[in-house]
């Protein structure tokens, strides 16, 4: 249904039609509405055989989340920037253990300095834990990935933490269609797990692994993750059937086909981007723009495909590697050819607002490649030199 | 695109305005966007939230930094931040207070006369409402102001945001703005 709502309603609304079984979170912003929407729909009956279980925090909720997962439940969290690092141990250990748990992430930056606002920091400090990461574009696009999340998970065995821009997207109001519940029950099967922990036939689950095993159980879980690169498309091609739009998916080209330059980027900043791009195509440039909504698995056959006329990349990126640079760069590299300029750009941090005509000065030094390797969109350079001088001369 | 930015303070419901207006332009028919300045919002903060409305997809996602539209909520406002930062040349503006804008010392240079305007809306609130809050009321004002929503799309959306008692008082107040702004823009000054 057709709808002008908040994106934080409109995933709980989402994830409600998903019927999920289990609901454990600890509130954290800009999380916070997300579980709050769904516990009003437990507390009125709205969402029938749910628990949700108010936990301690977020370390509890993730636990809880494993516990209620490996017993056999249709299991969601939602979390952002430190209480996704207060989790961190169990977080690993819901993907080592193969469960397929669904946790939005509403991106937040993480401290210190103490900071709410968004940027990509939280997620991707967790790329490297084995779980499905896809990043939403818009709220419809955040309400459609929760649905296709848990088929995803599921068909898997593997968890799945959608992100969604903090506060961008969670506290905008915009219009959604929102799934409907004979929509969601056509595309989604009830959860049937491969394996229940249960007191009449005893199982363990997470035991523990010598060296002689550990090796295989390892490469067993990148060989299973990256059966997702087939299983998303799918996934995303059914959905379509079933609710008429296209949401999901590994990469979503835009103008790019021809381009010499294509920018890629991930989340909300693509809108904005996108109408960067229309308005130069307008004057006559030839430039596009790569989304990558799954994250991890990489697609790196996907994003080659879609790079292959490129003659240079720009990656924005709301989240860097201290001490080296870009993460999503450093994944693109690995797509494309060695002869191909890529030039990382670091945006956003901290809720630094992206605008447009930022954006129109950055593409434009590209056009020439008088672009640095690395650019910290908007910094203020005299104010880090100053600074710089200051702490050398202590 | 029409970009409305609304100026209040923390409690004065400044988000929730900016929501009415999107919920009143998606009512109707048209695309809208209505978002928070996502601070560490506080009662008594000054506080900022923004709405876009278009015949299209609204796909940006930048803070609205040329309005053509602003609210302000609050006039103790006006000496403490620059309100008027980045409105369009032809942009309208909308104060709550008793006051006239010149009264509130407001230059010619700071807005275009035809467009701006004063409008008792906390007085209006208290009246109807029976409680001082400003933020559903302008809103009828503004769509008397600048036809971009109509008084009705406002009234819709105020029913079905809130329980039937307030939203009767704010449809009411709102309604009275909406007239308050209509007899105003027959005055000789602003024909």
């Amino acid at each position: 249904m057709l709808k002008q709502v908040e994106g934080s309603k409109a995933v709980a609304d989402a994830v409600a039609c998903c019927r999920p079984e289990v609901i454990c979170a600890y509130p954290i912003s800009p999380q916070t509405h997300i579980v709050e929407g769904l516990s009003r729909l437990v507390k009125a009956g709205d969402l029938k055989n749910c628990e949700f279980v108010n936990v301690e925090s977020e370390f509890a909720a993730m636990s809880v989340a494993i516990g209620a997962s490996a017993a056999g439940a249709r299991t969601y969290t939602a979390t952002a920037s430190q209480g996704l690092l207060f989790m961190v141990e169990a977080v690993f250990n819901a993907s080592g253990l193969g469960l397929p748990i669904v946790m939005t992430v509403a991106n937040r930056a993480i401290g210190g300095p103490i900071n709410i606002w968004n940027d990509h920091s939280d997620s991707m400090s967790q790329r490297d834990s084995g779980w499905i990461q896809l990043y939403a574009e818009t709220n419809q696009e955040a309400a459609d990935l929760h649905v296709q999340a848990f088929r995803i998970a599921e068909e898997l065995s593997l968890p799945v933490m959608v992100c969604m821009d903090g506060f961008i997207l969670t506290h905008a109001s915009e219009r959604v269609d929102i799934p409907d519940q004979e929509q969601v029950d056509a595309f989604l099967p009830p959860y049937s797990p491969r394996q229940v922990l249960d007191p009449n036939e005893p199982v363990s689950i997470g035991a523990m692994v010598g060296p002689e095993a550990f090796m295989e159980v390892r490469y067993m879980a990148h060989a299973k993750t990256l059966r997702a690169l087939e299983k998303i498309p799918e996934v995303a091609k059914d959905f379509e059937k079933v609710f008429n739009r296209d949401s999901g998916g590994l990469v979503r080209p835009y103008q790019c086909e021809d381009a010499e330059t294509v920018i890629i980027a991930l989340g909300s900043v693509l809108g904005t981007i996108k109408d960067v791009v229309d308005e130069l195509r307008a004057k006559g440039t030839s430039i596009g723009v790569l989304g990558i909504i799954t994250f991890r698995p990489f697609p790196f056959e996907a994003v080659r495909e879609a790079l292959q006329n490129a003659k240079r990349v720009v990656v924005i990126e709301k989240a860097f590697s201290i001490g080296i640079g870009g993460i999503v760069a450093e994944n693109v590299k690995d797509a494309v050819s060695a002869q191909t300029p890529i030039y990382t750009v670091i945006a956003g941090l901290g809720g630094r607002p992206i605008t447009k005509s930022s954006l129109h000065a950055l593409f434009h030094q590209s056009f020439n490649d008088s672009l640095e390797p690395l650019t910290f969109l908007d910094l203020d350079q005299d104010l880090v030199e100053r600074e710089i001088i200051r702490e050398e001369s202590k | 695109m029409f970009q409305v930015r609304i100026h209040g303070r923390g409690g004065q419901g400044v988000v929730t305005a900016a929501e009415l207006i999107a919920q009143a332009a998606f009512d109707g028919g048209r695309f809208a966007q209505a978002f928070p300045s996502f601070g560490s919002e506080r009662t008594g903060a000054p506080v900022v939230a923004f709405a876009r409305i278009s015949d299209k997809e609204i796909r940006v996602r930048e803070p609205i930094m040329a309005p053509d539209a602003i609210i302000v909520q609050d006039e103790t406002l006006l000496g403490a931040i620059d309100v008027f930062n980045g409105l369009s040349p032809s942009g309208y503006v909308l104060i709550n207070s008793t006051k006239s804008l010149t009264e509130l010392g407001l230059k010619e240079s700071d807005i275009v006369k035809i467009r701006s305007m004063t409008v008792p809306a906390t007085q209006l609130a208290l009246e109807y409402l029976g409680r001082p809050v400003p933020n559903a009321v302008l809103l009828g004002a503004f769509a008397s102001l600048t036809n971009v929503i109509s008084l009705e799309a406002v009234n819709k959306a105020i029913t079905d945001r809130f329980s039937s008692k307030l939203a009767a008082g704010n449809c009411a107040a709102a309604t009275a703005a909406y007239e308050f702004v209509r007899t105003k823009l027959k005055e000789p000054t602003h024909a």
